[in-house]
């Protein structure tokens, strides 16, 4: 039941970023930007938490889930820090997955060549 | 001599003399597969770069022009060759190879005619004999340019269209020199139109109003009508800036869509080769003119066609910034001697 969830959660998560590219002129560029920027407003207008309660890793694997992330380790900082954290919190959370995304394209990089389809 | 408001009467009506063409793998799995001199069986070519990989393109398509044509460097008085790349890279680093002197040109996918328009009028001011013409491009060097790098995998929209791999060089000559009857009679340089479009994966809506503009001005000063071509061949509009163009005819009360071939729709199968809304890029109609239809003009399958090149003259900075697409096409009349 809960594979099922995540994959629903996912899917209609992406659904919209397909119908984005496909139905409006926003660039690929934006609509990532959009996802993340809706994540982190979701999650202060408290909606992000349900849907990640309901759907796990298919709320959180999405773009708009390290939106998400960026806005729940602001606060935390914040609690924690004060004021230092506005600046240090969302990176702090999300360091795992940005060094992870560096260390795996570079890898990539190292072993694969791209091509047309 | 001008004549009208843009066109100009060539008395000399140079030769087209050869013509050499060389496309990628995915333009080779195409319906026009069998006109084309030579292919590239992958996007690399062996080369550590797409940008190398165009140049060796470029260079091999001119080499292979020489060599139809039995010219060696010295006999050619000037190479006029452009692509998509900044500075002009793939022509600059594909023509430093050969010792002939050479301007660059960047007309974005309208290169190939403004070249055969350049080289034309050099021949009509007897200043020239022997002219090359050539331009490419190359779909994975042109993402990395206008969009993406490949290694982005991002997706593309419906109305996008796929950079052709491929180059075309022509061989424009004062004298017949080959069996060849094709000679340029009229050429009209076109005006920049901008309607103000700003979608960077739609080109087609954005140049079809400047192929419209051209060929129309270019019928009005030569006093013919549509009737008179056997094809009018645009580069690369796709099926949306086609249909666009057939509708800004219909508005003339004027049917063009009877003799109009849009290279870009024509490289590919459009329904099983997954390009969206047709092929793009100057090596389209550098290819498919120098491929299929320099072929036909031979065969003498057709006689008269008038090639339009349309160009969509924006850089990702002027788009980023929010500016709009201006769009322009050159057209070539090209006729065979009876």
């Amino acid at each position: 039941m809960e594979y099922l969830q995540c994959f629903i959660t996912g899917g209609i998560i992406c659904t919209i970023g397909q119908i984005l590219i496909d139905k409006t002129k926003i660039t690929p560029a934006r609509i990532l930007t959009l996802f993340v920027v809706l994540g982190v407003i979701l999650g202060f207008l408290g909606i992000y938490e349900p849907i990640y309660n309901f759907g796990k890793c298919g709320a959180t694997v999405p773009i708009s889930g390290f939106g998400y992330s960026l806005y729940k380790g602001t606060i935390k900082a914040i609690e924690e820090r004060g004021f230092i954290g506005i600046f240090t919190g969302g990176v702090t959370a999300t360091s795992g997955g940005i060094a992870a995304a560096i260390c795996f394209g570079f890898i990539s990089a190292l072993v694969s060549k791209p091509t047309i389809k | 001599m001008k004549i009208g408001k843009q066109t100009f009467k060539l008395e000399s009506m140079p030769y087209i003399s050869y013509t050499s063409s060389i496309v990628g793998p995915k333009e080779v799995q195409g319906p026009l597969s069998s006109f084309f001199d030579t292919h590239i069986n992958d996007v690399w070519d062996k080369e550590k770069t797409f940008e190398k990989c165009e140049s060796k393109m470029l260079k091999t398509c001119i080499s292979n022009l020489e060599k139809k044509a039995n010219i060696k460097d010295d006999d050619i008085d000037i190479i006029f060759s452009g692509d998509l790349l900044n500075q002009c890279i793939s022509s600059d680093f594909a023509i430093r190879n050969f010792n002939v002197p050479f301007l660059g040109l960047f007309g974005a996918c309208s290169t190939f005619c403004e070249g055969l328009l350049l080289s034309s009028v050099m021949i009509e001011s007897n200043l020239a004999n022997t002219v090359i013409c050539s331009a490419s491009s190359h779909f994975c060097s042109a993402e990395r340019q206008f969009r993406m790098p490949l290694e982005h995998g991002n997706q593309r929209s419906t109305t996008a269209q796929a950079t052709v791999t491929g180059a075309g060089a022509a061989l424009i000559t004062k004298e017949k020199i080959s069996s060849s009857n094709a000679r340029i009679t009229y050429v009209t340089p076109g005006k920049i139109q901008d309607l103000g479009v700003k979608d960077m994966a739609n080109m087609g809506a954005a140049m079809a109003p400047a192929a419209f503009n051209t060929i129309a001005q270019h019928l009005t000063d030569t006093k013919r009508d549509i009737d008179y071509y056997d094809a009018i061949i645009t580069g690369d509009l796709g099926e949306h800036g086609s249909k666009m163009l057939h509708d800004l005819f219909k508005l003339e009360n004027i049917d063009i869509s009877k003799k109009h071939i849009d290279c870009g729709c024509i490289i590919y199968d459009l329904k099983k080769q997954d390009v969206n809304c047709g092929g793009s890029g100057c090596g389209c109609i550098a290819s498919v003119f120098s491929g299929y239809f320099f072929n036909e003009l031979t065969a003498k399958n057709i006689n008269k066609i008038l090639l339009v090149a349309t160009g969509a003259l924006m850089s990702p900075i002027s788009s980023g910034q929010g500016e709009s697409i201006p769009s322009i096409a050159h057209a070539i009349a090209i006729e065979n001697e009876v």
